[in-house]
């Protein structure tokens, strides 16, 4: 598993409070998480902080997945 | 609707405490009859440099006393809303545990409500986010600051949790809110709102900006820093403030019959509700005291009681200069001959000056004085101020006796009063 990955996982446990075996890469925010919209504006905040990057609102919409995350922020930071 | 306004009985049957002394109903009144005292130095934030560096906090979990969130409130709601809420819902959920109403049909749960205010409300939130605010930017703000602060959001948590679609409401009258919460919920189901209303406050603004800002007004106690169990010390000559409290009480208001047909334990009966305006100064009392006689007044009038009947007056008490003595000065002068034989305490001696969540906590002390025939002490009454002689204030030591009706007092600033008549159930 990749940094990238765990320091996700570690966030998305630590905002939604919920267990770790549930943060599965294929897992949604929404549907097997337990997040609402805040939530997402939430986590997305603290992915920007942790990995220094901006995640535009536009961008931001298309991340429904514990994967989606992961991928943008690969793909995106410095 | 047959158009008249049919006044119904209403009983108390469920209790929540999370007080300096405990975080639940027994713990606490065990404590507090005990002559405990949950004042202690400020653990929330390095207070070093403040005047005041004392509170009575709610103890962390892993304390003989303490307070575990985890019980009834999530992770997550925990990280997005400040104390005062996770306080109040805690209080709430013990409160219709206690009354067996965890488990309310659909039917039951339209006509159960919440009414549970507080003083402040998130002002520990309001502070940090401030300071994100201005460290990181707007983008930094947190999506739940707003509903994390409000101070109705102790009622709307608590409706979502236990699927309560009654009347959905909060107080927020400074230091009355506790005693104007329970008052306006007993209305609501006196006039037919609700047959059920979980009535309290909490408050939890134990923070920097709290501490000085109440400090600056002149309102804490700052001569006793280095023995902070003796800060707190209502109607003694050496009193100069409060000191701060945090935590919440919630009761489970009833319609009589509905609590008798099912067969609830009851712990008492609301009969009067005062309320009164000083019209004088935002923060001193009314030099005669006029708000508060007015207040009791009412709550005596409605009750039905002669004033003899009262056994024990759970005094607003804070432990300031001016409003111990204006407060008992209104006493002597509504109660006159029947202050023989009635004793008169403040609880805050114990556990602080909870704000918004005083008025309520102290009515279930009041209630637990009824049950069990005992009335808590005055801490650090050494010496009782000269206008103070002559009253049973019950210093140092809770006294056993018999109590079947008691009056609660609460006032606030604004100049906002409140007091609740109750009395035993037979």
């Amino acid at each position: 598993m990749s940094d990238t990955a765990d320091r996700v996982k570690k966030i998305v446990v630590e905002n939604l409070g919920v267990e770790a075996e549930k943060v599965t890469e294929d897992a949604s925010f929404i549907d097997d998480l337990g997040a609402d919209s805040l939530d997402i504006v939430e986590l997305v905040m603290a992915f920007e902080e942790e990995f220094g990057v901006e995640i535009p609102d536009d961008a931001a919409e298309k991340i429904t997945t514990v994967k989606d995350a992961i991928t943008y922020i690969d793909e995106h930071k410095g | 609707m047959d158009g008249e306004f049919r006044m119904r009985r209403v009983v108390v049957t469920g209790l929540g405490l999370v007080t300096p002394l405990g975080a639940e109903v027994e713990t606490a009144w065990k404590n507090l009859i005990a002559g405990k005292s949950g004042a202690g130095p400020i653990t929330r934030f390095d207070a070093t440099d403040y005047k005041c560096r004392i509170a009575c906090e709610v103890k962390p979990a892993d304390h003989e006393y303490g307070f575990d969130a985890y019980k009834r409130v999530d992770h997550k709601v925990q990280r997005q809303v400040d104390p005062f809420i996770v306080f109040g819902i805690d209080a709430a959920g013990q409160a219709l545990e206690d009354a067996g109403l965890t488990d309310m049909s659909e039917e039951e749960r339209y006509r159960a409500g919440c009414s549970i205010g507080a003083g402040i409300g998130g002002l520990p939130g309001i502070e940090s986010e401030s300071l994100v605010l201005d460290r990181k930017g707007p983008a930094r703000v947190s999506p739940h600051f707003v509903h994390g602060r409000l101070i109705n959001l102790i009622s709307g948590q608590v409706s979502i949790k236990y699927g309560l679609m009654g009347p959905n409401h909060a107080v927020v009258t400074a230091c009355s809110t506790g005693a104007h919460s329970i008052g306006d919920a007993a209305r609501m189901i006196a006039m037919d709102d609700a047959d059920v209303m979980l009535a309290g406050g909490a408050e939890g603004a134990i923070c920097p900006i709290g501490i000085a800002g109440f400090a600056q007004a002149r309102a804490l106690s700052t001569a006793f820093n280095d023995t902070p169990e003796k800060a707190s010390r209502p109607y003694d000559r050496d009193r100069d403030g409060f000191v701060m409290g945090e935590g919440a009480g919630v009761v489970v208001l009833e319609e009589y019959e509905r609590a008798k047909a099912r067969g609830a334990k009851i712990y008492a009966e609301v009969i009067g509700y005062g309320l009164s305006g000083d019209a004088y100064h935002v923060t001193a009392p009314h030099p005669e005291g006029s708000g508060a006689y007015r207040s009791m007044e009412m709550a005596m009038r409605k009750s039905g009681l002669a004033l003899a009947d009262i056994d024990y007056v759970n005094a607003h008490g804070t432990s300031t200069p001016l409003g111990d003595e204006l407060e008992l000065g209104a006493v002597r002068r509504l109660f006159g001959p029947a202050l023989e034989g009635m004793s008169m305490s403040s609880t805050k001696s114990a556990i602080g000056h909870l704000l918004g969540g005083a008025g309520a906590v102290e009515s279930i002390f009041c209630i637990l004085a009824m049950r069990d025939g005992i009335v808590p002490p005055t801490l650090n009454l050494d010496n009782p101020s000269e206008n103070c002689v002559g009253v049973d204030l019950v210093p140092h030591v809770a006294k056993e006796r018999k109590v079947r009706a008691i009056l609660n007092n609460s006032f606030g600033f604004g100049g906002t009063n409140a007091s609740l008549v109750m009395k035993a159930v037979d």
